[in-house]
Protein backbone atom coordinates (compact mmCIF):
# COMPACT_ATOMS: atom_id res chain seq x y z
CA UNK A 1 0.00 0.00 0.00
CA UNK A 2 1.20 3.46 -0.84
CA UNK A 3 1.82 6.21 1.65
CA UNK A 4 -0.95 8.70 2.10
CA UNK A 5 -0.25 12.39 1.85
CA UNK A 6 -3.62 13.83 2.73
CA UNK A 7 -6.55 12.20 4.45
CA UNK A 8 -9.77 13.92 5.35
CA UNK A 9 -12.50 12.60 7.60
CA UNK A 10 -16.06 13.88 7.69
CA UNK A 11 -15.06 17.25 6.36
CA UNK A 12 -17.93 19.74 6.21
CA UNK A 13 -17.64 23.34 5.16
CA UNK A 14 -20.12 26.20 5.14
CA UNK A 15 -19.94 29.57 3.46
CA UNK A 16 -22.15 31.39 5.94
CA UNK A 17 -25.33 29.27 5.71
CA UNK A 18 -24.50 27.50 2.47
CA UNK A 19 -22.96 24.06 2.89
CA UNK A 20 -20.28 23.61 0.23
CA UNK A 21 -18.71 20.35 1.41
CA UNK A 22 -20.60 17.40 2.88
CA UNK A 23 -18.95 14.62 4.83
CA UNK A 24 -15.90 14.50 2.59
CA UNK A 25 -13.58 11.63 3.42
CA UNK A 26 -10.75 11.07 0.98
CA UNK A 27 -7.28 9.63 0.95
CA UNK A 28 -4.78 11.18 -1.39
CA UNK A 29 -1.77 9.04 -2.16
CA UNK A 30 1.75 10.35 -1.93
CA UNK A 31 3.60 11.29 -5.09
CA UNK A 32 0.68 10.91 -7.46
CA UNK A 33 -1.28 13.41 -9.44
CA UNK A 34 -4.90 13.36 -8.33
CA UNK A 35 -7.45 15.30 -10.29
CA UNK A 36 -10.69 16.73 -8.93
CA UNK A 37 -13.49 16.92 -11.47
CA UNK A 38 -17.14 17.79 -11.32
CA UNK A 39 -19.57 20.43 -12.54
CA UNK A 40 -19.19 24.08 -11.55
CA UNK A 41 -20.07 24.74 -7.96
CA UNK A 42 -19.58 21.14 -6.85
CA UNK A 43 -17.01 22.16 -4.25
CA UNK A 44 -13.82 20.96 -5.86
CA UNK A 45 -12.03 24.30 -5.56
CA UNK A 46 -13.40 24.69 -2.05
CA UNK A 47 -11.96 21.31 -1.10
CA UNK A 48 -8.63 22.23 -2.64
CA UNK A 49 -8.52 25.50 -0.74
CA UNK A 50 -9.09 23.63 2.52
CA UNK A 51 -5.79 21.86 2.24
CA UNK A 52 -3.75 25.00 2.86
CA UNK A 53 -6.57 26.70 4.77
CA UNK A 54 -6.43 29.64 2.40
CA UNK A 55 -10.22 29.81 2.28
CA UNK A 56 -10.21 31.03 5.87
CA UNK A 57 -9.30 34.50 4.62
CA UNK A 58 -13.00 35.08 4.38
CA UNK A 59 -14.40 35.36 7.84
CA UNK A 60 -17.69 33.63 7.06
CA UNK A 61 -16.25 30.16 6.48
CA UNK A 62 -16.84 27.41 9.06
CA UNK A 63 -15.33 23.97 8.88
CA UNK A 64 -15.84 20.75 10.83
CA UNK A 65 -14.05 17.46 10.53
CA UNK A 66 -10.44 16.61 10.09
CA UNK A 67 -7.73 16.96 7.47
CA UNK A 68 -4.48 15.17 8.12
CA UNK A 69 -1.46 16.17 6.10
CA UNK A 70 1.75 14.30 6.91
CA UNK A 71 -0.07 12.69 9.79
CA UNK A 72 -1.03 15.94 11.47
CA UNK A 73 -4.50 17.38 11.68
CA UNK A 74 -4.21 20.81 10.12
CA UNK A 75 -7.14 22.09 12.15
CA UNK A 76 -5.38 21.41 15.44
CA UNK A 77 -5.02 24.63 17.39
CA UNK A 78 -1.24 24.34 17.57
CA UNK A 79 -0.80 24.16 13.81
CA UNK A 80 1.19 27.02 12.35
CA UNK A 81 -0.46 28.32 9.19
CA UNK A 82 2.91 29.57 7.99
CA UNK A 83 4.45 26.09 8.27
CA UNK A 84 1.39 24.48 6.73
CA UNK A 85 1.49 26.76 3.72
CA UNK A 86 5.21 26.19 3.37
CA UNK A 87 4.64 22.49 2.88
CA UNK A 88 1.41 22.84 0.91
CA UNK A 89 1.98 25.11 -2.08
CA UNK A 90 -0.71 26.46 -4.34
CA UNK A 91 -0.97 27.41 -8.01
CA UNK A 92 -3.92 29.52 -9.10
CA UNK A 93 -6.22 29.70 -12.04
CA UNK A 94 -4.75 32.86 -13.42
CA UNK A 95 -0.97 33.02 -13.24
CA UNK A 96 -0.30 35.40 -10.37
CA UNK A 97 3.39 36.16 -10.17
CA UNK A 98 4.04 38.86 -7.61
CA UNK A 99 4.75 42.36 -8.93
CA UNK A 100 8.48 41.77 -8.55
CA UNK A 101 11.31 40.51 -10.71
CA UNK A 102 11.57 36.89 -11.83
CA UNK A 103 14.39 36.37 -9.35
CA UNK A 104 12.49 37.85 -6.43
CA UNK A 105 9.44 35.79 -7.25
CA UNK A 106 11.42 32.58 -6.94
CA UNK A 107 13.17 33.54 -3.72
CA UNK A 108 10.06 35.12 -2.18
CA UNK A 109 9.35 32.03 -0.10
CA UNK A 110 12.90 31.87 1.17
CA UNK A 111 12.88 35.53 2.03
CA UNK A 112 9.75 35.31 4.13
CA UNK A 113 10.60 32.00 5.82
CA UNK A 114 14.37 31.79 5.72
CA UNK A 115 16.75 32.35 8.58
CA UNK A 116 19.16 35.16 7.99
CA UNK A 117 22.08 32.88 7.17
CA UNK A 118 20.04 31.23 4.44
CA UNK A 119 19.64 34.50 2.63
CA UNK A 120 23.18 34.83 1.35
CA UNK A 121 23.25 35.80 -2.27
CA UNK A 122 25.02 32.61 -3.33
CA UNK A 123 22.38 30.41 -1.73
CA UNK A 124 19.57 32.38 -3.27
CA UNK A 125 21.22 32.24 -6.69
CA UNK A 126 21.54 28.51 -6.35
CA UNK A 127 17.90 28.16 -5.33
CA UNK A 128 16.77 30.23 -8.31
CA UNK A 129 18.78 28.20 -10.77
CA UNK A 130 17.55 24.94 -9.29
CA UNK A 131 13.90 25.92 -9.19
CA UNK A 132 13.85 27.45 -12.66
CA UNK A 133 15.70 24.45 -14.10
CA UNK A 134 13.16 22.12 -12.57
CA UNK A 135 10.30 23.86 -14.35
CA UNK A 136 12.28 24.25 -17.56
CA UNK A 137 12.55 28.05 -17.50
CA UNK A 138 16.23 28.43 -16.70
CA UNK A 139 17.52 28.44 -20.26
CA UNK A 140 14.92 30.97 -21.37
CA UNK A 141 15.18 33.30 -18.42
CA UNK A 142 18.70 33.05 -17.03
CA UNK A 143 19.70 36.30 -18.75
CA UNK A 144 16.61 38.22 -17.70
CA UNK A 145 16.14 37.36 -14.07
CA UNK A 146 15.68 41.05 -13.34
CA UNK A 147 12.76 41.61 -15.67
CA UNK A 148 9.37 42.02 -14.13
CA UNK A 149 7.58 38.71 -13.89
CA UNK A 150 4.38 40.21 -15.25
CA UNK A 151 6.05 40.83 -18.61
CA UNK A 152 6.55 37.11 -19.26
CA UNK A 153 4.22 35.06 -21.42
CA UNK A 154 1.33 33.49 -19.52
CA UNK A 155 2.78 30.02 -19.83
CA UNK A 156 6.09 31.19 -18.42
CA UNK A 157 4.26 33.03 -15.65
CA UNK A 158 2.42 29.89 -14.65
CA UNK A 159 5.65 27.88 -14.66
CA UNK A 160 7.20 30.59 -12.54
CA UNK A 161 4.31 30.28 -10.10
CA UNK A 162 5.16 26.59 -9.79
CA UNK A 163 8.88 27.33 -9.55
CA UNK A 164 8.45 29.72 -6.64
CA UNK A 165 6.97 26.91 -4.54
CA UNK A 166 9.91 24.58 -5.01
CA UNK A 167 12.60 26.30 -2.89
CA UNK A 168 10.34 25.69 0.13
CA UNK A 169 10.44 21.96 -0.56
CA UNK A 170 6.70 21.45 -0.37
CA UNK A 171 5.08 18.11 0.28
CA UNK A 172 1.92 18.89 -1.63
CA UNK A 173 1.21 21.15 -4.58
CA UNK A 174 -2.39 22.26 -5.09
CA UNK A 175 -3.31 23.42 -8.58
CA UNK A 176 -6.59 25.23 -9.17
CA UNK A 177 -7.34 24.94 -12.88
CA UNK A 178 -3.75 25.86 -13.69
CA UNK A 179 -4.23 25.72 -17.46
CA UNK A 180 -7.55 27.48 -17.90
CA UNK A 181 -5.85 30.77 -18.85
CA UNK A 182 -3.42 29.10 -21.25
CA UNK A 183 -3.60 28.04 -24.87
CA UNK A 184 -3.12 24.50 -26.14
CA UNK A 185 0.68 24.64 -26.17
CA UNK A 186 0.80 26.22 -22.75
CA UNK A 187 -1.53 23.56 -21.39
CA UNK A 188 0.62 20.81 -22.80
CA UNK A 189 3.76 22.40 -21.39
CA UNK A 190 2.25 22.62 -17.91
CA UNK A 191 0.98 19.05 -18.07
CA UNK A 192 4.42 17.83 -19.08
CA UNK A 193 5.90 19.80 -16.24
CA UNK A 194 3.49 18.23 -13.75
CA UNK A 195 4.44 14.85 -15.11
CA UNK A 196 8.11 15.53 -14.56
CA UNK A 197 7.44 16.62 -10.97
CA UNK A 198 5.50 13.46 -10.21
CA UNK A 199 6.87 11.23 -7.51
CA UNK A 200 8.57 14.04 -5.62
CA UNK A 201 5.45 16.02 -4.86
CA UNK A 202 1.88 15.04 -4.23
CA UNK A 203 -0.18 17.04 -6.68
CA UNK A 204 -3.86 17.81 -6.64
CA UNK A 205 -5.31 19.42 -9.69
CA UNK A 206 -8.78 20.89 -10.06
CA UNK A 207 -9.88 20.88 -13.65
CA UNK A 208 -12.93 21.55 -15.77
CA UNK A 209 -11.34 19.74 -18.62
CA UNK A 210 -12.12 16.05 -18.48
CA UNK A 211 -9.63 15.27 -21.20
CA UNK A 212 -6.98 16.88 -19.08
CA UNK A 213 -7.95 14.86 -16.03
CA UNK A 214 -7.71 11.78 -18.15
CA UNK A 215 -4.34 12.66 -19.67
CA UNK A 216 -2.59 14.12 -16.70
CA UNK A 217 -3.74 12.36 -13.54
CA UNK A 218 -3.18 9.02 -11.86
CA UNK A 219 -6.24 9.13 -9.69
CA UNK A 220 -9.46 10.98 -10.15
CA UNK A 221 -12.02 12.29 -7.71
CA UNK A 222 -15.50 13.02 -8.96
CA UNK A 223 -17.50 15.47 -6.87
CA UNK A 224 -21.10 16.55 -7.03
CA UNK A 225 -22.97 19.01 -4.79
CA UNK A 226 -20.24 19.02 -2.19
CA UNK A 227 -19.92 15.26 -1.92
CA UNK A 228 -17.35 12.83 -3.19
CA UNK A 229 -19.15 10.54 -5.59
CA UNK A 230 -16.28 8.42 -6.75
CA UNK A 231 -12.54 8.22 -6.21
CA UNK A 232 -10.54 5.70 -8.20
CA UNK A 233 -7.68 5.32 -10.60
CA UNK A 234 -8.29 7.70 -13.47
CA UNK A 235 -8.33 4.93 -16.04
CA UNK A 236 -10.92 2.94 -14.13
CA UNK A 237 -13.07 5.94 -13.39
CA UNK A 238 -13.31 6.87 -17.03
CA UNK A 239 -13.65 3.36 -18.42
CA UNK A 240 -15.78 1.70 -15.77
CA UNK A 241 -17.49 4.28 -13.61
CA UNK A 242 -19.21 2.62 -10.69
CA UNK A 243 -21.71 5.31 -9.88
CA UNK A 244 -24.35 6.16 -12.47
CA UNK A 245 -23.87 9.88 -11.72
CA UNK A 246 -20.20 9.62 -12.67
CA UNK A 247 -21.09 7.77 -15.83
CA UNK A 248 -23.55 10.47 -16.84
CA UNK A 249 -21.06 13.23 -16.14
CA UNK A 250 -18.19 11.73 -18.09
CA UNK A 251 -20.51 11.01 -20.96
CA UNK A 252 -21.32 14.69 -20.98
CA UNK A 253 -24.99 14.50 -20.04
CA UNK A 254 -24.60 17.36 -17.58
CA UNK A 255 -21.96 19.68 -16.13
CA UNK B 1 -15.31 42.75 -60.44
CA UNK B 2 -18.77 41.43 -59.95
CA UNK B 3 -17.76 39.59 -56.84
CA UNK B 4 -16.05 42.74 -55.57
CA UNK B 5 -19.29 44.70 -55.73
CA UNK B 6 -21.18 42.14 -53.71
CA UNK B 7 -20.04 42.98 -50.20
CA UNK B 8 -20.79 46.66 -50.70
CA UNK B 9 -24.50 46.12 -50.76
CA UNK B 10 -24.97 45.35 -47.08
CA UNK B 11 -22.79 48.36 -46.32
CA UNK B 12 -25.14 50.60 -48.26
CA UNK B 13 -28.11 49.11 -46.53
CA UNK B 14 -26.49 49.85 -43.23
CA UNK B 15 -25.79 53.45 -44.28
CA UNK B 16 -29.40 53.95 -45.27
CA UNK B 17 -30.62 52.64 -41.93
CA UNK B 18 -28.23 54.95 -40.13
CA UNK B 19 -29.52 57.96 -42.03
CA UNK B 20 -33.04 57.05 -40.99
CA UNK B 21 -32.17 57.74 -37.39
CA UNK B 22 -33.18 61.28 -38.10
CA UNK B 23 -31.41 64.58 -38.12
CA UNK B 24 -32.26 65.36 -34.52
CA UNK B 25 -30.64 62.22 -33.21
CA UNK B 26 -27.56 62.88 -35.27
CA UNK B 27 -27.34 66.52 -34.30
CA UNK B 28 -27.82 65.57 -30.66
CA UNK B 29 -25.00 63.13 -30.86
CA UNK B 30 -22.72 65.71 -32.47
CA UNK B 31 -23.63 68.20 -29.79
CA UNK B 32 -22.85 65.74 -27.02
CA UNK B 33 -19.56 64.82 -28.60
CA UNK B 34 -18.68 68.48 -28.83
CA UNK B 35 -19.61 69.07 -25.20
CA UNK B 36 -17.55 66.13 -23.99
CA UNK B 37 -14.64 67.38 -26.07
CA UNK B 38 -14.96 70.81 -24.48
CA UNK B 39 -14.97 69.29 -21.00
CA UNK B 40 -11.90 67.33 -21.92
CA UNK B 41 -9.81 70.24 -23.09
CA UNK B 42 -11.17 72.71 -20.55
CA UNK B 43 -8.59 71.58 -18.00
CA UNK B 44 -5.79 72.62 -20.32
CA UNK B 45 -7.52 75.88 -21.19
CA UNK B 46 -8.04 76.79 -17.55
CA UNK B 47 -4.48 76.02 -16.51
CA UNK B 48 -3.06 78.02 -19.38
CA UNK B 49 -5.55 80.81 -18.74
CA UNK B 50 -4.69 81.10 -15.07
CA UNK B 51 -1.00 81.04 -15.81
CA UNK B 52 -1.47 83.70 -18.49
CA UNK B 53 -3.43 86.12 -16.30
CA UNK B 54 -1.21 85.74 -13.27
CA UNK B 55 1.87 86.18 -15.41
CA UNK B 56 0.38 89.20 -17.19
CA UNK B 57 -0.11 90.97 -13.86
CA UNK B 58 3.41 90.07 -12.75
CA UNK B 59 5.31 90.64 -15.99
CA UNK B 60 5.79 94.47 -16.05
CA UNK B 61 7.77 94.45 -12.82
CA UNK B 62 10.49 92.30 -14.37
CA UNK B 63 11.66 95.21 -16.50
CA UNK B 64 11.81 97.83 -13.73
CA UNK B 65 15.34 99.00 -12.81
CA UNK B 66 14.63 98.98 -9.06
CA UNK B 67 13.66 95.28 -9.25
CA UNK B 68 15.99 92.36 -9.81
CA UNK B 69 14.99 88.73 -10.09
CA UNK B 70 18.04 87.54 -8.16
CA UNK B 71 17.11 89.85 -5.31
CA UNK B 72 13.55 88.56 -5.46
CA UNK B 73 14.67 84.93 -5.18
CA UNK B 74 17.73 85.16 -2.94
CA UNK B 75 17.21 88.09 -0.60
CA UNK B 76 15.35 87.85 2.66
CA UNK B 77 14.65 91.57 2.73
CA UNK B 78 10.92 92.08 2.31
CA UNK B 79 10.13 95.78 2.68
CA UNK B 80 7.46 96.45 0.07
CA UNK B 81 6.06 99.52 1.81
CA UNK B 82 9.27 101.24 2.85
CA UNK B 83 9.13 104.92 1.92
CA UNK B 84 12.73 105.24 0.87
CA UNK B 85 14.12 101.84 0.00
CA UNK B 86 11.62 99.25 -1.19
CA UNK B 87 13.04 95.74 -1.25
CA UNK B 88 11.24 92.65 -2.54
CA UNK B 89 13.05 89.48 -1.41
CA UNK B 90 10.99 86.38 -0.78
CA UNK B 91 13.75 84.00 0.33
CA UNK B 92 12.42 84.00 3.88
CA UNK B 93 8.97 83.10 2.60
CA UNK B 94 10.37 80.31 0.44
CA UNK B 95 12.17 79.00 3.52
CA UNK B 96 8.92 79.32 5.47
CA UNK B 97 6.88 77.40 2.92
CA UNK B 98 9.50 74.67 2.59
CA UNK B 99 10.01 74.24 6.33
CA UNK B 100 6.32 74.08 7.18
CA UNK B 101 5.65 71.71 4.28
CA UNK B 102 8.59 69.50 5.22
CA UNK B 103 7.48 69.22 8.83
CA UNK B 104 3.90 68.55 7.77
CA UNK B 105 5.05 65.73 5.49
CA UNK B 106 7.34 64.20 8.12
CA UNK B 107 4.29 63.96 10.35
CA UNK B 108 1.61 63.20 7.79
CA UNK B 109 3.27 60.62 5.52
CA UNK B 110 3.89 57.89 8.11
CA UNK B 111 0.54 58.53 9.75
CA UNK B 112 -1.36 58.73 6.49
CA UNK B 113 0.20 55.67 4.89
CA UNK B 114 -0.07 53.74 8.14
CA UNK B 115 -3.76 54.58 8.38
CA UNK B 116 -4.28 53.67 4.72
CA UNK B 117 -2.64 50.27 5.27
CA UNK B 118 -4.68 49.69 8.41
CA UNK B 119 -7.96 50.60 6.76
CA UNK B 120 -7.30 48.61 3.64
CA UNK B 121 -5.70 45.47 5.08
CA UNK B 122 -6.17 45.06 8.79
CA UNK B 123 -9.45 46.31 10.14
CA UNK B 124 -12.87 44.73 9.93
CA UNK B 125 -15.55 46.09 7.66
CA UNK B 126 -17.43 48.00 10.34
CA UNK B 127 -14.34 49.80 11.63
CA UNK B 128 -13.41 50.46 8.04
CA UNK B 129 -16.68 52.20 7.22
CA UNK B 130 -16.53 54.28 10.39
CA UNK B 131 -12.95 55.32 9.80
CA UNK B 132 -13.58 56.26 6.22
CA UNK B 133 -16.50 58.48 7.19
CA UNK B 134 -14.51 60.14 9.97
CA UNK B 135 -11.59 60.75 7.63
CA UNK B 136 -13.85 62.27 5.03
CA UNK B 137 -15.22 64.55 7.74
CA UNK B 138 -11.67 65.52 8.60
CA UNK B 139 -11.10 66.46 4.96
CA UNK B 140 -14.26 68.53 4.92
CA UNK B 141 -13.27 70.88 7.74
CA UNK B 142 -12.70 74.35 6.24
CA UNK B 143 -9.12 75.53 6.43
CA UNK B 144 -10.06 78.64 8.38
CA UNK B 145 -11.35 76.38 11.14
CA UNK B 146 -8.04 74.58 11.19
CA UNK B 147 -6.34 77.95 11.41
CA UNK B 148 -8.57 78.81 14.32
CA UNK B 149 -7.60 75.59 16.09
CA UNK B 150 -3.94 76.40 15.46
CA UNK B 151 -4.31 79.95 16.71
CA UNK B 152 -6.06 79.02 19.94
CA UNK B 153 -5.72 75.39 21.04
CA UNK B 154 -2.39 74.38 19.47
CA UNK B 155 -0.74 77.68 20.20
CA UNK B 156 -1.55 77.46 23.90
CA UNK B 157 -0.39 73.86 24.10
CA UNK B 158 2.89 74.68 22.37
CA UNK B 159 3.63 77.56 24.71
CA UNK B 160 2.77 75.39 27.68
CA UNK B 161 4.85 72.35 26.72
CA UNK B 162 7.82 73.77 24.82
CA UNK B 163 8.26 77.07 26.54
CA UNK B 164 8.34 78.90 23.23
CA UNK B 165 7.68 82.63 23.51
CA UNK B 166 4.95 82.49 20.86
CA UNK B 167 2.77 79.52 20.02
CA UNK B 168 2.27 80.37 16.38
CA UNK B 169 5.30 78.95 14.59
CA UNK B 170 6.58 76.21 12.27
CA UNK B 171 5.62 73.47 14.71
CA UNK B 172 2.07 74.75 14.97
CA UNK B 173 1.65 75.28 11.22
CA UNK B 174 3.31 71.93 10.45
CA UNK B 175 0.99 70.01 12.74
CA UNK B 176 -2.08 71.78 11.39
CA UNK B 177 -0.98 71.16 7.81
CA UNK B 178 -0.23 67.54 8.62
CA UNK B 179 -3.74 67.13 10.00
CA UNK B 180 -5.10 68.64 6.81
CA UNK B 181 -2.97 66.47 4.50
CA UNK B 182 -3.55 63.17 6.29
CA UNK B 183 -7.11 62.68 4.96
CA UNK B 184 -5.91 63.13 1.38
CA UNK B 185 -3.01 60.73 1.85
CA UNK B 186 -5.26 58.20 3.56
CA UNK B 187 -8.03 58.22 0.99
CA UNK B 188 -5.77 58.18 -2.09
CA UNK B 189 -3.42 55.68 -0.44
CA UNK B 190 -6.30 53.42 0.48
CA UNK B 191 -7.57 53.54 -3.09
CA UNK B 192 -4.11 52.58 -4.30
CA UNK B 193 -3.99 49.58 -1.97
CA UNK B 194 -7.52 48.58 -2.84
CA UNK B 195 -6.52 48.58 -6.50
CA UNK B 196 -3.87 45.92 -5.89
CA UNK B 197 -5.34 42.77 -7.43
CA UNK B 198 -6.50 40.26 -4.85
CA UNK B 199 -4.55 37.54 -6.61
CA UNK B 200 -1.32 39.07 -5.31
CA UNK B 201 -2.62 38.74 -1.78
CA UNK B 202 -3.66 35.16 -2.40
CA UNK B 203 -0.25 34.38 -3.86
CA UNK B 204 1.47 35.80 -0.81
CA UNK B 205 -0.84 34.14 1.68
CA UNK B 206 -0.57 30.78 -0.05
CA UNK B 207 3.21 31.04 0.20
CA UNK B 208 2.84 31.44 3.93
CA UNK B 209 3.43 35.17 4.26
CA UNK B 210 2.27 36.80 7.48
CA UNK B 211 0.17 39.92 7.25
CA UNK B 212 3.15 42.17 7.73
CA UNK B 213 5.23 40.34 5.17
CA UNK B 214 2.32 40.63 2.80
CA UNK B 215 2.09 44.37 3.31
CA UNK B 216 5.80 44.96 3.20
CA UNK B 217 6.86 42.66 0.41
CA UNK B 218 3.80 42.46 -1.81
CA UNK B 219 1.37 45.32 -1.34
CA UNK B 220 3.80 48.21 -0.98
CA UNK B 221 5.77 47.27 -4.11
CA UNK B 222 2.54 46.71 -5.99
CA UNK B 223 0.94 49.97 -4.92
CA UNK B 224 4.00 52.21 -4.84
CA UNK B 225 2.94 54.47 -7.71
CA UNK B 226 -0.44 55.10 -6.14
CA UNK B 227 1.08 55.65 -2.73
CA UNK B 228 3.59 58.09 -4.19
CA UNK B 229 0.73 59.94 -5.83
CA UNK B 230 -1.00 60.09 -2.45
CA UNK B 231 2.07 61.57 -0.80
CA UNK B 232 2.58 64.12 -3.57
CA UNK B 233 -1.03 65.23 -3.45
CA UNK B 234 -0.47 65.72 0.24
CA UNK B 235 2.60 67.84 -0.54
CA UNK B 236 0.56 69.81 -3.05
CA UNK B 237 -2.07 70.50 -0.45
CA UNK B 238 0.55 71.58 2.06
CA UNK B 239 2.37 73.91 -0.34
CA UNK B 240 -0.82 75.54 -1.54
CA UNK B 241 -2.63 75.85 1.78
CA UNK B 242 -3.08 79.48 2.77
CA UNK B 243 -5.58 80.38 5.43
CA UNK B 244 -4.56 77.85 8.07
CA UNK B 245 -0.86 78.61 7.79
CA UNK B 246 -1.53 82.32 7.73
CA UNK B 247 -3.18 81.97 11.11
CA UNK B 248 -0.93 79.32 12.62
CA UNK B 249 2.62 80.22 11.63
CA UNK B 250 3.02 83.68 13.10
CA UNK B 251 3.56 85.60 9.88
CA UNK B 252 7.09 86.77 10.64
CA UNK B 253 9.37 87.41 7.65
CA UNK B 254 12.46 85.68 8.88
CA UNK B 255 14.54 82.64 7.96
CA UNK B 256 13.77 80.06 10.66
CA UNK B 257 16.46 78.44 12.78
CA UNK B 258 14.33 76.13 14.88
CA UNK B 259 10.90 74.56 14.86
CA UNK B 260 9.72 77.14 17.34
CA UNK B 261 10.45 80.13 15.07
CA UNK B 262 7.60 81.99 13.47
CA UNK B 263 7.63 82.12 9.70
CA UNK B 264 5.61 83.45 6.82
CA UNK B 265 4.77 81.33 3.80
CA UNK B 266 4.51 82.45 0.18
CA UNK B 267 0.77 81.83 0.14
CA UNK B 268 0.08 83.60 3.41
CA UNK B 269 2.08 86.59 2.20
CA UNK B 270 -0.04 86.94 -0.91
CA UNK B 271 -3.28 86.53 0.99
CA UNK B 272 -2.35 89.06 3.63
CA UNK B 273 -0.88 91.77 1.44
CA UNK B 274 -2.74 91.70 -1.85
CA UNK B 275 -5.66 93.58 -0.37
CA UNK B 276 -3.43 96.47 0.71
CA UNK B 277 -1.31 96.73 -2.41
CA UNK B 278 -2.61 99.35 -4.85
CA UNK B 279 -3.53 97.78 -8.16
CA UNK B 280 -0.74 98.13 -10.69
CA UNK B 281 1.92 99.09 -8.14
CA UNK B 282 5.25 97.28 -7.94
CA UNK B 283 4.15 95.68 -4.69
CA UNK B 284 1.02 94.35 -6.39
CA UNK B 285 3.03 92.99 -9.29
CA UNK B 286 5.63 91.35 -7.04
CA UNK B 287 2.84 89.55 -5.23
CA UNK B 288 1.64 88.19 -8.54
CA UNK B 289 5.21 87.19 -9.30
CA UNK B 290 5.12 85.23 -6.03
CA UNK B 291 2.05 83.52 -7.46
CA UNK B 292 4.04 82.59 -10.54
CA UNK B 293 6.76 81.21 -8.26
CA UNK B 294 4.23 79.07 -6.38
CA UNK B 295 2.82 77.91 -9.66
CA UNK B 296 6.30 76.89 -10.80
CA UNK B 297 6.98 75.09 -7.51
CA UNK B 298 3.86 72.96 -7.70
CA UNK B 299 4.49 72.37 -11.39
CA UNK B 300 7.96 71.03 -10.59
CA UNK B 301 6.56 68.79 -7.83
CA UNK B 302 3.93 67.38 -10.16
CA UNK B 303 6.36 66.92 -13.02
CA UNK B 304 8.87 65.09 -10.81
CA UNK B 305 6.08 62.90 -9.54
CA UNK B 306 5.07 62.15 -13.09
CA UNK B 307 8.61 61.20 -14.07
CA UNK B 308 9.08 59.02 -11.01
CA UNK B 309 5.79 57.28 -11.62
CA UNK B 310 6.67 56.68 -15.25
CA UNK B 311 10.12 55.44 -14.28
CA UNK B 312 8.59 52.97 -11.88
CA UNK B 313 6.10 51.78 -14.47
CA UNK B 314 8.81 51.12 -17.02
CA UNK B 315 10.75 49.02 -14.57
Amino acid sequence: MMDLSITTRDLNLWYAKFQALRQVSVEIKHGLITSLIGPSGCGKTTLLRCFNRVNERYGYVTTTGEIRILGKNIYDPDVSLVELRKSVGMVFQRPNPLPLSVYENVVFGLRIHGERHELERARLDEAVEKALSEVGLWDDLKDRLDTKASTLQLEQQQKLCIARLLPLKPEVILLDEPCSALDVDGTRAIEELLFSLKGRYTMLIVTHNMAQARRASDECLYMLLGEIVEHRRTEDLFLHPQDPRTAEYIEGRYG
Amino acid sequence: MNSGAMPQEPAEGWAVRRARRGLWALAGERLLEGLIYLCGISAIVFVLGIFFFVFREAFPVLGKENFSLTQFLFSEQWYPTSATNKRYGVLAMIAGTLSVTALAMVLAVPFGLGAAIYISEFCGSRVKETLKIVIELLAAIPSVVWGFVGLTVMSRLIVQYTGAPVGVNILNGGIILALMSVPIIVSIGEDALKAVPDQYREAGIALGATRWQLVWRVLLPAAKTGLLAAVLLGVGRAVGETMAVLMATGHAVHIPHSLLDSVRTLTANIAAELGEAPEGSDHYRVLFLTGVLLFTLTFIVNLTADFIVRGIRKK
